[in-house]
């Protein structure tokens, strides 16, 4: 039995009753309870914006000792030469999906147990079993490549571009959006595990190959490098999200992957890769929200329109090679529902709208 | 997900990775330190998958205690001694923990190691976590707590004042400069190892004693995440052993990092536990007994010493002076009675220490009350306006300090200081190591050899010079530290708020002139000088008052 006669005193804080809560006393700013630095876009301040602006200070806002650390070979902080592009006013710029840490971890979290369950279904009905060789050959080769270009613009594009702007909404929202391609990257090499898992002929080391070496993803894989390897932060988001998402990305996922797999009789490719349409439709509206500001802003627009009209000049191309390559991959399932060339008129036109929405001449390029 | 089909899924993502071969990624963060014959190793097994509902569960537990402080009243009970300076450390810390998110990908460029890419670009998503759930805390107390003034203004505060200027050392110093240097060393190997332990541990310890049971839910919550990052600091910093020519960088790295580390959030952290707690037990731990346990004990014995076997050069000097400066020397209480004199450019307001106080303090520090005593018996006796002037132009032996040029925390241990001339200017330091960081370590050449990639001091660096020959109410109405009757300040030297007369207004503070000692420093003659620093200098050892 325990002795209960030899117990120590412990020792503890005693809480006293301060009558410290709000409205207690009044005073002068005994009632000021909204933060008053900055203007909030609408009459009452969001979450979002509570959180976020003004995180990241900036010399020409309320930070009057300047950045207090330097680059050996220029200034430190955040500064606005680190891109062509200029604004009047970067903190103009909100998130319009207004991401903070709960939409960070709620949406992704939402998206994980989806794709889970549906993995978990399609073990359980063992729908792997009645996919053909050919639908199991193109998920293996060319979702398998795909994976690679996701997972390099998570890392080497958004991951690089989130340090770089010039204030803390632009580089917020494009952390959030390197963290959709990472989770979506993952979710696809972790289905490529599962099926290679599968009592099914399915090769899982064999995206490696086709990535680095088929010649049909190699100006894929090109231009993805010749992304990351671009220092301008706002011509990579733009070249990235406007361009290479439309052109290349949207091609592969929404008009090749989400129109095709049903006919293969495969509904779990399509649960999964719409994951990643759904990220990058979130993604492309705070890309289309910058790049709107920057073409209408009144003192800098016209010349940030010349210069998005240089940077399309310069990866449209680029983005169509790529486009071409792939064709062959259009004649691979065995019911195809689609041709080549209704999925490149539909990205096309999609992307035309799109340049014009941010008031940009289509490129001759395009027609090319 | 078990810990074999981790180790699987894990395994699998690492095939995501690849050699370019058309164009290598942008090196836009340059760094000296090679990794050329460096091991690749990444401990951290983390993957989005498990990560996303991880987080999600965490944050549910966060928000359902903040929901329960109100429903409970939890500020019925907080000690405003302690949430008066919650306006100074929120308003800091959601700067480093979003630089630490932006530097990832200096290190991503730095560390030719893809595993461990993996690893940074999830603590990116875990430091936007961490910046945005602190903003939301401060946003709690500003709508529940008895006095809104200076969190309201917080970010702006935070941008123009004297001590948000210290902090934010603690944010751009993971950002700016030598990858490696930042966002490596500084960053993780220093500050998350290290000092987090104090930050995120011991500070919300002393929060909860004090009424405050949501600073602990929020920054362990916080703290659980740092151990992966810390994870990710360790990796890198065993690639950069491997190579020989990385030990000169790495030695003079840690002996900036941790040098800058103790100054900066010694100062802080040191401050709001000891000088912004009711709890006077005295069986409670002091900060200098926190310091013992969690930082010379868990990091410097328990993580630093082992890898002096890797070749790792120890800044043992460092660490035993660290501890003397604040066992010895009055470092944490020099600092908060330099934040006390200089309430009146505060948003926040600092409470007088007590009889209870003292005898605390002189039990836990003998000789306190000595040296410190009677200058807080001054400050009390000064707290209201009306007879006097601001305790910082009233004749209580205190000399308003010269600021170090490097870590911007005055030379409050005056007989330390150093005085250099320095790019043409007569500068002042806290310490030789502060010296020797500017004139030595961030510089383009380190040991005989080339350092383009060190970064450098820049910025107005000492606040006063900004402000210098001006009158304080004119400061004070520039910053914008007036409440919103357009005359009361935001900073008061009590915790008074009943009677309007006992609050300073812009009224009772006009007719001080401010001066910078460092413009006045640079002002004297060779003889004036080299007088006015033996002065300063023997002045460290005097009495208060």
């Amino acid at each position: 039995m325990a002795d209960i006669t030899d117990q120590k005193e412990r020792s503890f804080p005693k809480i006293e009753f301060t009558d410290s809560e709000a409205g207690a006393l009044t005073f002068p700013s005994s009632k000021s309870r909204t933060y008053n630095y900055y203007k909030p876009a609408k009459l009452r301040a969001t979450m979002y914006e509570d959180v976020t602006v003004d995180v990241q200070p900036d010399p020409e806002r309320h930070l009057t000792q300047g950045w207090i650390y330097g680059f050996g070979d220029g200034p430190g902080g955040y500064p606005q030469e680190w891109t062509k592009a200029k604004s009047s006013n970067w903190h103009a710029f909100l998130d319009p999906n207004e991401e903070w840490e709960q939409s960070i971890y709620r949406n992704n979290s939402a998206v994980v147990h989806q794709v889970e369950l549906c993995l978990k279904n399609a073990k359980r009905a063992g729908v792997y079993d009645n996919w053909n060789t050919s639908w199991l050959k193109f998920i293996e080769r060319n979702v398998g490549a795909w994976m690679h270009a996701e997972n390099g613009l998570a890392l080497h594009v958004f991951t690089a571009v989130q340090r770089s702007g010039p204030s803390n909404m632009i580089n917020t929202a494009v952390a959030v959006n390197a963290a959709h391609k990472m989770r979506f990257a993952q979710d696809l090499a972790l289905f490529n595990l599962d099926l290679s898992e599968a009592d099914v002929e399915f090769d899982g080391s064999a995206h490696r190959a086709v990535w680095q070496e088929a010649p049909e993803w190699q100006p894929t894989r090109e231009v993805v490098e010749q992304l990351t390897a671009e220092g301008d932060w706002a011509q990579l988001l733009f070249a990235t999200n406007i361009v290479f998402e439309q052109l290349v990305g949207s091609l592969f996922r929404t008009e090749l992957v989400m129109q095709i797999s049903a006919r293969n009789g495969d509904y779990i490719t399509p649960t999964i890769v719409g994951t990643g349409e759904h990220d990058y439709d979130r993604d492309l509206g705070y890309t289309r929200a910058l790049f709107r500001l920057l073409t209408q802003d009144e003192v800098h627009g016209a010349a940030n329109k010349e210069l998005f009209g240089q940077w399309l000049s310069l990866w449209v191309p680029r983005c169509l090679a790529a486009v071409r390559a792939l064709q062959p991959i259009w004649s691979q399932p065995a019911e195809k529902a689609v041709t080549f060339a209704t999925s490149l008129e539909n990205a096309k036109s999609k992307f035309s709208f799109l340049l014009e929405d941010l008031g940009l001449d289509i490129p001759k390029e395009l027609d090319q | 997900m078990s810990r074999q089909s981790l180790t699987k899924a894990h395994a699998k993502i690492s095939e995501l990775t690849w050699e370019p071969t058309f164009a290598t990624p942008a090196t836009r963060f340059g760094t000296d330190y090679t990794f050329e014959k460096a091991p690749k190793k990444d401990p951290l097994k983390q993957i989005m998958r498990s990560y996303f509902p991880m987080e999600e569960e965490k944050d549910n537990r966060v928000y359902g205690a903040m929901d329960g402080a109100i429903r409970g009243n939890m500020f019925r009970q907080v000690q405003q001694r302690w949430l008066e300076w919650q306006k100074l450390f929120l308003s800091i810390i959601p700067f480093p923990e979003i630089s630490a998110a932006r530097a990832m990908p200096m290190a991503i460029d730095a560390v030719p190691n893809p595993e461990i890419h993996n690893g940074l670009a999830v603590q990116m998503i875990d430091e936007v976590r961490h910046s945005t759930i602190q903003m939301n805390l401060k946003k709690l107390y500003m709508n529940n707590y008895i006095d809104p003034a200076g969190f309201d203004m917080t970010e702006k505060a935070f941008a123009n004042n004297y001590a948000g200027t210290i902090g934010r050392q603690f944010g751009e110093g993971f950002i700016t400069g030598d990858a490696i240097t930042a966002a490596n060393i500084y960053l993780t190997v220093v500050a998350e190892t290290a000092f987090t332990n104090t930050l995120f541990v011991a500070m919300p310890d002393e929060a909860a004693a004090n009424g405050d049971y949501l600073l602990p839910t929020v920054f362990h919550s916080v703290q659980s995440d740092e151990s992966r990052h810390i994870s990710n600091g360790y990796s890198i910093l065993l690639m950069a052993l491997a190579d020989e020519r990385n030990r000169p960088l790495l030695e003079r790295d840690m002996r900036y990092a941790w040098w800058n580390n103790h100054c900066v959030v010694d100062a802080a952290i040191g401050t709001f536990i000891e000088y912004g707690t009711k709890d006077r037990r005295k069986d409670r731990e002091s900060y200098a007994e926190m310091w013992r346990r969690w930082i010379y004990d868990d990091y410097y014995r328990s993580y630093l010493i082992p890898l002096e076997k890797y070749g790792l050069t120890i800044p043992h000097d460092l660490v035993e002076e660290a501890w003397n400066r604040i066992v010895n020397k009055g470092y944490v209480h020099e600092v908060a009675r330099f934040f006390a004199t200089g309430w009146p450019v505060n948003y926040w307001r600092i409470d007088a220490m007590t009889d209870t106080d003292f005898e605390w303090f002189e039990d836990k520090y003998p000789g306190w009350y000595s040296k410190y005593g009677k200058w807080w018996e001054e400050y009390s006796r000064l707290a209201h306006p009306g007879n006097n002037k601001p305790i910082a132009f009233e004749d209580v032996g205190y000399q308003y300090p010269h600021r170090c040029w490097t870590c911007m925390v005055p030379a409050l241990i005056r007989e330390d200081m150093v005085t250099e001339k320095v790019d043409d200017q007569w500068r002042t330091y806290c310490s030789e190591t502060c010296y020797w960081t500017d004139a030595v370590a961030f510089r383009a050449e380190y040991d005989g050899k080339p350092t383009p990639n060190m970064g450098r001091l820049t910025g107005f660096r000492e606040w006063e010079t900004l402000h210098h020959d001006t009158d304080l109410a004119d400061i004070v109405q520039n910053l914008g530290y007036v409440r919103d009757d357009g005359k009361t300040l935001i900073g008061q030297p009590h915790l008074d708020l009943s009677d309007p007369k006992k609050m300073w207004t812009l009224d009772d503070v006009r007719g001080n002139q401010f001066m910078s000692p460092n413009v006045l420093l640079n002002q004297m003659s060779d003889e004036e000088r080299v007088a006015h620093i033996a002065d300063y200098m023997a002045n460290g050892t005097k009495s208060s008052a």
